[in-house]
């Protein structure tokens, strides 16, 4: 079964049509990258996916069921999880804390008002063998505030795994990062591919090259083509709408 | 044991201590004084669940103190005049009056807060603020209850084994009952519940994110703090024996979050530090001048402009992430 269908998906804001007649299908299992210039529609497509914003029209199937009504938290329930191209995490809360949020939201109902839930084993063991995943542990009890712009882009793949999430929707997790940082993160995805099905929205086109099993090409919130990186490396079109653009300027 | 700690402890010792000793030295006035800010303190802890913990501005809570002092008022007035008895409500039993004043401020939290929550900003707190005025006007258009002019309540709740009309017992309750909402509140935000509070304060839509009905969350610390201050109305009324509509005014409102910022927000103490400090400051000013009500001001002005994080950020308290 597909794990991810949108069919004919419109979203305009006023004049601009941002996805427009947008139509795409994940495969279990795959990484499927997004890629498309500036203002492409790329941040809009991941925010109807998880249920942020409404599509004007057309439908969104999540393993073959209709969840384009289905509000934004039930949908992370069902194992559909986001990270944020600008990095959106609880600044004024400690690194474990943000994981171990995460985690417990994956746990069962928060409604519990008794307990102290810093001292519940299952949430924060769970947390820290995270934050030794992304290569934290050392920083779990710092304020998040304190910590780089790359530490906040693992901790955000931190939260995503937290989630155990099926499908894991990856916003530029690579945005702003330097070349060191650029590797780790790449390793880090590397060794999650397969585990998770995960849409991954990137710019850096070695990134995308390096990790996705199938691209998909944005322009003007149509996909042009979908195939393989040989393939769409080898696309007329989308090297004249897209690729050739990107490596003239550079 | 960490500085906040020892600060807690330190100032609930001598809130414990200090008025008893006054009283008994015959200085009545100070524990009069005493009890006045402790029960304000309580409703200054409620409003911290949801300001400081919850990051929700609400500029309302005034309006529980007088829904808890008028639950006492109200059945006090029908004991003596008559009316009500049907409905049991004709009596000063703290049986009674108490679970009132609680469960209607509950209520009332519930009602407007399912509106209010669904707004942000400048809007939540317009309209926290606009349900608390309702509240006023709804109070001040019943003749029966003096409107206006308030009512005195000749009788305080009956209570087992305290006497209210003691005051050293009355400002016992007071302390203890101040006692139990810190513990309450400290429990409550540093649980798994509280934990989603916390977040949906620094960061909504990321919470939202990871599955959590925020709203629900929110609108339940709501009522919980709601609650505790329609409790603490029902000491306000027992103590002053005279109440009126403007124990719900906006001003009251914005003196009780000027209480929770000026002694920090979400600490544990910080509400009752806040309190402490209002209290004392107005009764020292008002005393040495008529024009007291300037000086007042600006001076909690600087403290919340030039001291982030109120006394307990002055005395570098406020950042440890427990209590
Ligand atoms: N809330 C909004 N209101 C109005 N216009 C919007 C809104 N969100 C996005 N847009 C517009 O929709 C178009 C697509 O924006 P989007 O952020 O989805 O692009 P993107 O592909 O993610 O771009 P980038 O590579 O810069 O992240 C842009 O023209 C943008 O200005
Ligand atoms: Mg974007």
């Amino acid at each position: 079964m597909t794990m991810l269908e949108t069919r004919s998906l419109m979203k305009s804001f006023g004049g601009i049509r941002a996805t427009d007649d947008l139509t795409l299908s994940v495969e279990p299992g795959e990484l499927h990258a997004i890629i498309g210039p500036n203002g492409a529609g790329k941040t809009t497509l991941i925010t109807q996916l998880c249920g942020s914003q409404k599509p004007d029209s057309g439908t969104i199937l999540y393993k073959g069921q209709d969840i384009t009504r289905v509000p934004a938290h039930k949908r992370a329930r069902l194992g559909i999880t986001r990270s944020f191209q600008i990095t959106s995490l609880i600044l004024d809360m400690t690194v474990i804390d943000n994981i171990a949020l995460a985690v417990q939201a994956r746990q069962g109902s928060s409604f519990r008002l008794v307990r102290n839930a810093r001292t519940i084993s299952a949430i924060r063991d769970r947390a820290m063998e995270l934050l030794t995943r992304v290569g934290l542990s050392d920083k779990a009890n710092m304020v998040t505030s304190a910590l780089s712009h790359g530490e906040h882009r693992h901790m955000e793949i931190a939260i995503a795994l937290a989630a155990e999430a099926e499908l894991m929707l990856l916003d530029e997790p690579m945005a702003g990062l330097g070349a060191e940082e650029t590797r780790a993160m790449i390793d880090l995805l590397n060794g999650i591919k397969g585990q998770h099905t995960i849409v991954l929205i990137e710019h850096d086109m070695d990134a995308v090259f390096a990790l996705a099993d199938r691209i998909s090409v944005l322009v003007y919130g149509h996909i042009i083509a979908t195939g393989s990186p040989a393939e769409i490396r080898a696309n007329k079109d989308v090297e004249a709408a897209y690729l050739g653009e990107e490596s003239g300027a550079a | 044991m960490s500085r906040r700690n020892i600060i807690t402890l330190v100032v609930m010792a001598l809130l414990a201590v200090l008025p008893p000793v006054f009283y008994l030295t015959g200085n009545a006035f100070y524990l009069d004084l005493a009890t006045r800010l402790t029960i304000l303190a309580i409703a200054a802890v409620s409003l911290n669940l949801i300001l400081g913990y919850g990051g929700l501005i609400s500029f309302g809570h005034a309006a529980y103190l007088g829904i808890g002092a008028y639950a006492v008022g109200i059945p006090a007035h029908h004991w003596l005049y008559g009316g009500l008895e049907s409905l049991g409500l004709a009596t000063t039993s703290g049986y009674v009056q108490i679970p009132l004043a609680i469960g209607v401020a509950a209520l009332f939290a519930l009602v407007t807060g399912a509106i209010c929550l669904r707004t942000k900003g400048v809007y939540f707190i317009m309209i926290t603020m606009a349900f608390a005025q309702m509240m006023y006007y709804a109070i001040v258009s019943i003749e029966e209850y003096g409107g206006d002019d308030g009512l005195v309540i000749d009788s305080r709740s009956e209570l087992p084994f305290i006497d209210l009309d003691d005051p050293l017992q009355l400002f016992g309750l007071a302390y203890v009952s101040l006692v139990v909402a810190m513990l309450i509140v400290r429990m409550i935000v540093n649980s798994r519940f509280g934990m989603v509070l916390r977040g949906a304060k620094g960061n909504n839509e990321r919470v939202v994110m990871l599955g959590f009905n925020t709203y629900l969350f929110r609108l339940t610390a709501y009522v919980i703090a709601g609650a505790m201050a329609g409790y603490a109305g029902a000491l306000l009324g027992n103590f002053t024996t005279f109440i009126s509509p403007e124990m719900m005014d906006w001003g009251r409102s914005g003196e009780l979050m000027f209480m929770v910022i000026l002694g920090g927000t979400a600490t544990l103490v910080g509400p009752v530090i806040g309190a402490t400090l209002f209290i004392v400051l107005e009764e020292v000013l008002s005393s040495l001048t008529v024009y007291w009500h300037l000086p007042f001001g600006l001076l909690l002005l600087a403290v919340v402009l030039f001291g982030k994080g109120g006394i307990m950020g002055m005395l570098r308290a406020d950042k440890e992430d427990s209590e």
